[in-house]
């Protein structure tokens, strides 16, 4: 029981921390057609500002959240307008791996600036250990968890009741008519690679602040893909639901099974779900009439 | 805030609202604009007629700023003048010009109010902050644009499939939301591209019913293609013909009818 516990918190952990760099995935998806697979550099260039804010210049953490805040809106509209916005009406696989070289050069900036050895992060949030009955977990784990949480529900509001979040929405469902609507197609494009640069920066930081400050960081992007894939890429409550499932697949897995199998398994599950339900859990199946 | 009513334009009756001049515009090798002038004045309706191919949309495309012509200007007077050719398409919307397209474009996942609400869109005014908390200033312009859309609503004869989503409705009812949506951008000209295009009897009447309503009773000018030739005959105040590109003839609905030129366009020459 106790270990069910144990796994069940770090998995839940994991998962809404994936399910919140997924988000920022979706959006990108939902508005653009573009799958971005720079999101797990996202999460570097949000861990390296906080660690450059706080560990390095020593500013207090408050001002070091609103610089990695702010240097990643930067970030995500910079790329939009200098890498995307070119891009507008090329085939959409150019695009996409111009997001893959984007995450070559976004992690080679940085290592050219901080090195790549793997550094102590400033934890600013405690690590205490905080007892649930017999399981036993880290308070930043925690801080994690209801962090991701409250940033979710703050998104799914902003989706229903902002008139950015819905003229977003209106974009991802009819782009001819948002425009005819009165809606600036880029100011959208921009805002949602802001909204997804943001949202991984700051999964970027919670993550440094488990495992330390290194190149690894961004390797979680990668290990978000078949969250988005199973919950749909165009779905945002899909991104949660993937993100818990995968999260709780990797640490079961890992616990009950064999130690390193949490590995592989969300991979495994990625293939599987491509060959039974392509569109994913929630996703809009398209059916292209040619 | 949003003023009483429907109608957006700031201009009286019969002033003119709208001058394309000289417009060419040319994909490729294909001329689908010819030098094509013409102007629409405040409280009319003018209909852009002729056969397929012969530029109409193109030409309703490039005042909603989705095409730019290579030559020519499209100003649009109300109160200001602004060349419509320069801007973007929302930047248009902003200035009071809205649109229904041939196929229609709804936002099919949302609902029918969803989707007027959104019409809505260039008016409202509330930060995302505001909105996040819908408290006082946010709360109060949700009821206003809401009172606004239940106007057109009313108008349009939809109140029962107000909360059904749009993607599930039938093609007629499609079609009267689209024109509600653009209502409720509150235009000052409104640009209707086949607005009775695949609709029955029945329905077409129903169209033409509240098209003439929101003309007459609400004074908005419009702009629409239609091929139905005999609604187009009785619902317009003046006919603009186009053919390959050019305008051929220009009038009332009657004159026009009588023009050589478009009975040849239509029907072909005797030789």
């Amino acid at each position: 029981m106790a270990l069910f516990l144990q796994l069940t918190l770090t998995g839940l952990t994991n998962g809404m921390l994936y399910a919140l760099i997924a988000l920022g995935i979706v959006l990108i998806f939902k508005s653009s057609d573009v799958i971005n697979f720079a999101q797990g550099e996202f999460l570097l260039i949000g861990a390296y500002a906080m660690f450059w804010a706080v560990g390095q210049v020593g500013l207090p953490w408050p001002v070091g959240i609103l610089i990695t805040l702010a240097v990643a809106v930067l970030a995500g509209v910079l790329v939009e307008r200098l890498v995307l916005r070119p891009l507008i009406g090329e085939p959409i696989i150019s695009v996409i791996m111009v997001t893959i070289g984007l995450s070559s050069l976004i992690r080679a900036i940085i290592s050219l600036f901080f090195g790549t050895a793997s550094q102590p992060f400033p934890n600013f949030i405690p690590r205490t250990p905080v007892a649930f009955g017999p399981a036993v977990v880290p308070a930043d784990r925690l801080w994690a968890l209801g962090l991701a949480v409250a940033l979710l529900a703050l998104f799914i509001l902003f989706f229903r009741r902002t008139n950015e979040g819905i003229a977003m929405r209106a974009v991802a469902d009819d782009q001819q008519a948002a425009l005819s609507m009165g809606i600036s197609i880029q100011r959208v494009f921009a805002i949602a690679w802001a909204i997804a640069a943001v949202v991984a920066a700051i999964a970027g930081v919670l993550v440094a602040n488990i495992v330390g400050v290194s190149g690894d960081v961004s390797r979680i992007g990668l290990r978000v893909f078949p969250v988005v894939i199973l919950g749909g890429l165009d779905s945002i409550p899909g991104a949660i639901v993937g993100g818990v499932i995968i999260g709780l697949l990797e640490t079961y897995s890992g616990g009950y099974l064999k130690p390193g199998l949490e590995q592989v398994v969300p991979f495994v599950a990625l293939i599987l779900i491509l060959m039974v339900k392509p569109y994913g859990l929630f996703g809009q199946t398209r059916i292209e009439r040619v | 805030m949003l003023a009483a009513g429907l109608n957006g334009s700031h201009l009286r009756e019969g002033e003119l609202q709208l001058q394309v001049q000289n417009v060419n515009l040319s994909f490729g090798g294909v001329n689908a604009l010819l030098d094509v002038s013409l102007h629409a004045y405040q409280g009319q309706i003018l209909a852009i007629i002729g056969p397929n191919g012969a530029g109409k949309t193109s030409l309703l495309n490039c005042i909603s700023g989705l095409y730019h012509p290579q030559a020519g200007s499209i100003l649009f007077h109300n109160g200001a003048t602004a060349d419509l050719t320069k801007l973007p398409p929302h930047a248009i919307a902003r200035l009071g010009i809205a649109r229904s397209f041939q196929n229609i474009e709804l936002f099919r996942r949302m609902t029918v109010l969803d989707n007027l609400m959104l019409g809505c869109h260039v008016h409202m005014k509330t930060g995302v902050l505001e909105n996040l908390v819908y408290w006082g200033r946010s709360q109060r312009e949700e009821v206003e644009f809401r009172r606004h859309v239940e106007d057109i609503i009313d108008l349009l004869e939809i109140e029962a499939i107000r909360r059904k989503p749009v993607g599930a409705l039938a093609y007629g009812l499609q079609k009267r939301v689209e024109l509600g949506r653009a209502l409720a951008l509150r235009p000052a000209l409104l640009l209707l591209d086949e607005p009775m295009a695949g609709m029955n009897a029945e329905e077409k009447e129903d169209m033409a019913r509240f098209i003439l309503d929101v003309n007459e009773e609400h004074g908005v000018s419009i702009v629409l293609i239609e091929h139905d030739m005999g609604v187009v005959m009785d619902i317009s105040d003046r006919v603009v013909v186009l053919d390959f590109g050019a305008k051929i003839a220009e009038g009332a609905p009657a004159e026009v009818r009588a023009d050589p030129a478009v009975i040849s366009a239509y029907l072909g020459q005797e030789r």
